[in-house]
């Protein structure tokens, strides 16, 4: 307990009018990260639950390591290497960067804004911070990692007002930022899946071929081409049961979310009506390369920027599944379009939202006009 | 009203862009370099102060129900001497702006300005008003212009500027939404400085 005693020895230098009192809210968030905080709330409503941020958190952490794992044991399998540590090791090695430049370009920013307003330090970016790495392309230049991440902190977040303010998911915000702003380091032929090999994702050929390279097996796996996190599928499944296990995602918008992306995948599968070279495929290869299952999983449930009614993610979750197989049927400029999908319902949900609650009102209305 | 915080008020305090929030569109459309953006903002000033000025010197013999559709002969003309003007003398920049020299016209700073000002203001005021109004306008336009082909483009006025030292272009700047965001951001600047400006 020498630890707990050294913390309680230096806090009353961080409290209010203490010498480094400015410094206060560092100081909690690292004695919260370290110890449950013994305070309680003063006044207002008091939920008595040991379901807060900071585990909801960590267990999406904890989720995702799964995929992180595998897609970095996919990074050494790309690179030629076959046996399984050596080639963890090497795509440890390669990916490890820019986990630590997410990490400490987004923390840094939370910090100082949390310092400048007087806020405790939320843990929202724990779990952004590790997006931003599985949804960019494996050897991304760092400084695009930081800029992204700096641009998806600061303009996606913090202008809102912080953790549970923002209108569009952070880490897909980095990650559109880097699409739209460095296209060419993004997506195409250039984009490198592993040191000094270069080469389109498995999306992006399917996109432009129309044609599966790879055995349905490997694609479920996960040892085909493409960033960390949308590579396997069977990992980001695993992912999805610890989420829906711990209740800490909704199961309407993941399930919805499969539905409204296989019903246009078989859609476009057997009516045809662009004519790009992913039309007509089977349907259930949009859900086993790119982004789509990562994106159905881990971030169409961000409990923030989802809708809320149990109505409106049903709705919502559809939506997002559709729009990205939609997009990445019609538009071939746009291989991923489950970034893009998800954005767009972002900023839909409050409005879905408002409909199925007005709706509810006027239901509610009805009934009682008829018992008069 | 003094005349100096007559001109002084609208380029800053009382920004018809950032603080009254008008003339976005064409804020967005035509900043992606600072050319066409320096001489659109010029254009704008130029139809403010006249239109300002023509009104004010009409404001006492015009009869009130049919004061919008003098505004509107007086703006149009004054907005197709400027586009004469530009394709005459600088045909490639007229060619940019395409459209928005046009929409001038429908500018919510110029008819703005001559509603809530020169109708009820002597001439010269007026004048000095709407040629504010129009720099103030002009400031922002290329305020944003400069960010936008500064780390769009590498380049400002066409020189480069950044490209020399390794940089890479942000695409995302020449769309439109990072006008917005860059509008944004000085909004927030601004608003941080002038406390009496924010929101309870």
């Amino acid at each position: 307990m020498g630890l707990r005693k050294f913390v309680d020895k230096i806090k009353p230098t961080f409290s209010e009018g203490g010498k480094l009192g400015f410094l206060h809210s560092t100081f909690e968030g690292f004695e919260t990260f370290l110890y449950v905080p013994n305070t309680t709330t003063k006044r207002g409503a008091h939920v008595r639950d040991c379901n807060d941020i900071k585990r909801v958190m960590i267990v999406v952490v904890l989720a995702l390591i799964p995929t992180m794992l595998v897609g970095m044991y996919n990074v050494g399998y790309q690179h030629g290497i076959t046996a399984i540590l050596p080639a963890f090791w090497y795509g440890f090695v390669e990916t490890l960067p820019t986990i630590i430049v997410s990490y400490v370009t987004g923390l840094a920013i939370e910090f100082a804004f949390a310092q400048k307003r007087k806020h405790e330090i939320n843990e929202g970016f724990l779990v952004t911070g590790l997006l931003i790495p599985l949804v960019m392309p494996v050897t991304v230049p760092l400084w695009i990692v930081a800029l992204s991440t700096a641009f998806a902190v600061i303009i996606g977040k913090e202008v809102f007002g912080g953790t549970g303010m923002n209108v569009f998911n952070p880490a897909l915000l980095a990650r559109a930022f880097a699409f739209f702003a460095y296209t060419p380091q993004m997506s195409g032929e250039a984009v490198w899946y592993a040191d000094g090999k270069t080469g389109a994702t498995a999306l992006e050929q399917l996109a432009s071929t129309g044609e599966m390279q790879w055995s349905v097996m490997d694609a479920f796996i996960g040892l085909i081409p493409g960033s960390l996190g949308e590579t396997s599928t069977a990992a980001i499944l695993l992912g999805a049961v610890i989420l829906l296990f711990t209740g800490v995602a909704s199961w309407r918008i993941m399930l919805s979310v499969f539905l409204g992306g296989l019903a246009f995948g078989y859609l476009f599968e057997f009516v045809g009506v662009a004519d790009t070279a992913i039309d007509g495929i089977p349907a259930y290869y949009h859900l086993l390369v790119g982004g789509f299952a990562f994106g159905a999983v881990f971030m169409a449930t961000d409990p923030v920027t989802s809708a809320q009614t149990n109505t409106g993610k049903w709705i919502y979750g559809f939506m997002v599944g559709a729009l990205a197989v939609l997009i990445r049927v019609i538009n071939p400029a746009y291989p991923e379009g489950m970034m893009l999908s998800i954005l767009f319902m972002n900023a839909l949900a409050p409005l879905i939202d408002y409909f199925v609650v007005e709706r509810n009102i006027a239901r509610r209305k009805k009934l009682i006009k008829n018992v008069k | 009203m003094k005349l100096s915080k007559n001109f002084t008020n609208p380029l800053a305090a009382n920004n018809p862009v950032i603080v009254q929030i008008l003339g976005i569109c064409s804020a967005l459309a035509v900043t992606v370099k600072l050319e066409p953006a320096l001489v659109m903002g010029l254009s704008v000033t130029f139809v403010c102060a006249f239109s300002n000025l023509i009104m004010s010197l009409l404001r006492n013999g015009l009869p009130s129900r049919i004061r919008i559709i003098v505004q509107l002969v007086v703006i149009a003309t004054l907005v197709i001497v400027v586009d004469q003007v530009l394709r005459a003398y600088m045909y490639d920049v007229s060619k940019q702006l395409s459209v928005y020299v046009g929409l001038i016209i429908t500018n919510c700073i110029v008819m703005g300005r001559v509603e809530a000002f020169a109708l009820g203001n002597k001439p010269w005021d007026s004048f000095v008003d709407g040629l504010a109004n129009g720099l103030g306008y002009a400031f922002i336009l290329v305020l944003v212009a400069f960010f936008r082909e500064l780390f769009g483009s590498g380049t400002l006025f066409g020189f480069d500027v950044l490209a020399r030292f390794g940089y890479t272009n942000n695409a995302l700047m020449l769309f439109p939404p990072m006008a917005l965001i860059i509008i944004g951001c000085i909004i927030w600047v601004h608003r941080s400085i002038n406390k009496d400006l924010q929101e309870k």
